[in-house]
């Protein structure tokens, strides 16, 4: 049933002429959970969000956003919903305060209602010193936290962001991914893009989209457990031609330098990889240490997407 | 419901008003375009022709004919700059530019004067200015019988078809009305225009699609503030006729008032649907600018309307300007009522009904 989940799609699929931004996606996000769309830029992430927002027309499947069909019943969804935009999207010529206003006016919130909540807003997200600033004056961080404070603010089932850290500073995040575990905790389902590791980590659940495909989705913990992969920390003498000579092999996904240790990883069905990867290394004059690792998200993104290339240079 | 439309509405009016008040350079624009173009228009496109270079060929030299010419001179219509003893030397003198008006008055001139049968004297006018054949009109109308011939070889065809339309004299008095509607296609396409263009540009678009604020209401929101400064950029106008030109309201102010409102109702229309098409503010200024110039030229504000070919005053037509400038100078200059000028308040009605409906057809509360 719909009722058990916020989001459910069905083959959910958007073509712009002939580039399929979004193929086929069959997604369920629980109610109450912070669920994370990890990919790089361009992967079809945000015309994703977009689609479930009512904001784009699917070219085929279906979408149900908290049991409203959309982008039928868009318009009834419009409530119930925040959505907090890549770019800033509220007015830099007003306030912090006047675009709260706005808000809460475009809501149609009561006025009793509309005093309380943007009060509230001010001093949740720290906002208060700030009340009479132009938006467009403020840091980035500041920015966000305002945006946030504004699609919160009619207290919507379900919060959209997409790649809402993507103009501030690592502080500014933490506390900010703080205050969405805040908002969780109340109940809120949030479906939240990212290209960053760590933030996908914290996430409840997470769905990996490479080229406008669903890679693997779960929760973090069980898709780094059940990675289809050996991962392998090298340490060897020369980690460059270390590194050059694993490349060669069929066998080997990725290698990346961290340092001066090599992180690899390698086909799930080469037996006793470990053992393997020393054994060649020393035959070609390198002496190293090697030694299998727990698996971390970046391992999963690569090994998911099948590109030898880490997430983060992807993502860009 | 409707107090909830009524309350987004109002939430997207106010915060309009919070930013233009904000942006000072549209500001001034809604203050300065008017102040300068009444000033500038009211004093330089002056077609009251004075004191024109005129040379005097007095071959009869009788009484009649000095008093002839002594009251030509008095009309500081014309003034008589030099006198030439021979037709030839008068077609010379017009010729090489010295004067723009020859008076030739014939030996005969008693004779031809008393019978009535024929012109009693001939006006030379230099035909390439058009503007001074009106002014050869004028002077064709004294009290005694005088006829007027082209120079420089312009066809006499052309005066009579000037006879024919009898132009109005054109002054400020006639310009300011149409004045007021030439300032409100420029700054009501415009701003419209511009000011839903750079939600989408900035992005605010985006965020308010997800919100329960509906096209009409978006809309409505936006244009209610420039209906206001339509209406304040009229009262500019009408002040500033009236104080630097003394131009009259001879109807009803009122009357004048409605007519400007559905004059600004059917500009905000075409802002909107401009903003639909237009991606950009730059766009969105191209674009009004395309629709002004048909609008400056086809009105009757440069041109009288009924000196254009068929086909430009059929282009005309569609203009909500032309019917404006009707009814302004209709109520201001002629007191005439809406009810009798029904003919120019349709087209403006219809043209908000239609240009509306394309506009809120055609935004789509999506983003593709």
């Amino acid at each position: 049933m719909a009722a058990d989940y916020a989001v459910e799609t069905h083959g959910l699929t958007r073509r712009f002429g002939k580039f399929t931004a979004v193929d086929g996606i069959d997604l369920r996000i629980p109610r109450g959970k912070i669920y994370g769309f990890l990919g790089p830029n361009g992967s079809g992430k945000s015309t994703t969000i977009r689609m479930l927002c009512g904001l784009l027309e699917p070219s085929s499947g279906e979408a149900t956003v908290l049991g409203h069909s959309v982008p039928r019943e868009a318009e009834a969804l419009r409530r119930k919903i925040g959505y907090m935009t890549q770019s800033f999207s509220l007015y830099t010529d007003l306030s912090t305060r006047e675009n709260l206003e706005f808000m809460a006016d475009v809501f149609t919130l009561t006025a009793s209602k509309r005093k309380s909540r943007i009060g509230d807003a001010l001093e949740r997200y720290h906002l208060k010193e700030l009340a009479d600033q132009r938006a467009g004056t403020m840091s980035g961080g500041q920015k966000q936290r305002l945006a946030l404070a504004a699609a919160t603010l009619h207290e919507p089932e379900m919060l959209f962001l997409d790649e809402p850290t993507s103009a501030v500073d690592p502080q500014s995040r933490r506390d900010f991914w703080d205050q969405l575990f805040d908002l969780a905790a109340d109940g809120t389902t949030i479906l939240v893009t990212t290209h960053l590791m760590d933030e996908a980590e914290r996430c409840h659940g997470l769905a990996i989209i490479s080229r406008g495909k669903l890679m693997a989705d779960g929760a973090p913990n069980d898709l780094m457990r059940d990675i289809d992969a050996l991962v392998l920390e090298i340490d060897p003498q020369d980690p460059r031609q270390a590194a050059e000579l694993l490349r060669k092999q069929p066998y080997v996904k990725s290698v990346t330098q961290i340092g001066n240790h090599l992180h690899a990883l390698l086909d799930k069905g080469s037996r006793d990889g470990a053992r393997q990867v020393q054994m060649l290394l020393k035959q070609q004059g390198v002496q190293a240490e090697v030694r299998e690792t727990q698996a971390d998200l970046e391992d999963v993104f690569v090994a998911s997407t099948g590109s030898g290339e880490s997430g983060e240079e992807h993502a860009g | 419901m409707l107090a909830d439309s009524l309350r987004r509405i109002h939430a997207v009016a106010r915060k309009e008003v919070r930013q233009l008040l904000r942006d000072r350079i549209t500001f001034g624009m809604i203050v300065g375009i008017p102040l300068l173009q009444v000033v500038l228009f009211g004093y330089a496109i002056n077609t009251d022709v004075r004191h024109l270079r005129a040379a005097v060929a007095d071959m009869a030299g009788t009484q009649l004919s000095r008093s002839v010419v002594s009251e030509a001179q008095a009309s500081q219509v014309m003034d008589i700059v030099a006198v030439a003893h021979s037709a030839p030397e008068l077609e010379a003198l017009l010729r090489d530019g010295k004067v723009s008006v020859g008076l030739y008055l014939p030996p005969d001139f008693d004779r031809r004067a008393m019978s009535g049968a024929q012109p009693a004297a001939q006006l030379m006018v230099d035909g390439s200015d058009p503007t001074l054949l009106g002014v050869a009109q004028g002077i064709a109308r004294m009290p005694l019988p005088v006829r007027y011939v082209p120079s420089r070889g312009a066809p006499a065809a052309l005066f009579e078809v000037r006879d024919f339309y009898n132009p109005e004299r054109r002054s400020a008095v006639d310009i300011v009305p149409a004045l007021i509607g030439v300032i409100l296609t420029l700054t009501m396409v415009l701003f419209t225009a511009v000011a839903i263009v750079r939600e989408r540009e900035r992005g605010n678009l985006e965020l308010l699609i997800t919100t329960p604020v509906s096209t009409v209401e978006l809309m409505s929101g936006k244009i209610f503030p420039y209906i206001i400064i339509g209406l304040i950029q009229v009262s500019i106008v009408l002040l500033l006729g009236w104080l630097l030109f003394h131009v009259p309201v001879a109807g009803s102010i009122v009357t004048l008032y409605l007519s400007a409102l559905l004059f600004i109702a059917a500009s905000l229309g075409l802002g909107l649907l401009i903003s639909t098409v237009a991606k950009t503010q730059f766009q969105a200024m191209q674009l009004t600018v395309f629709t002004f110039l048909p609008s400056i030229l086809l009105s009757g504000f440069m041109f009288p309307f009924d000196g254009m070919p068929a086909f430009a005053r059929w282009i005309g037509e569609f203009l909500p300007l032309t019917h404006f400038i009707r009814l302004a100078r209709g109520v201001l200059l002629r007191g005439a009522g809406l009810s009798g000028m029904w003919v120019d308040v349709w087209p403006l009605l219809a043209f908000f009904a239609v240009t509306m409906t394309l506009a809120v057809l055609k935004f789509h509360k999506r983003l593709d």
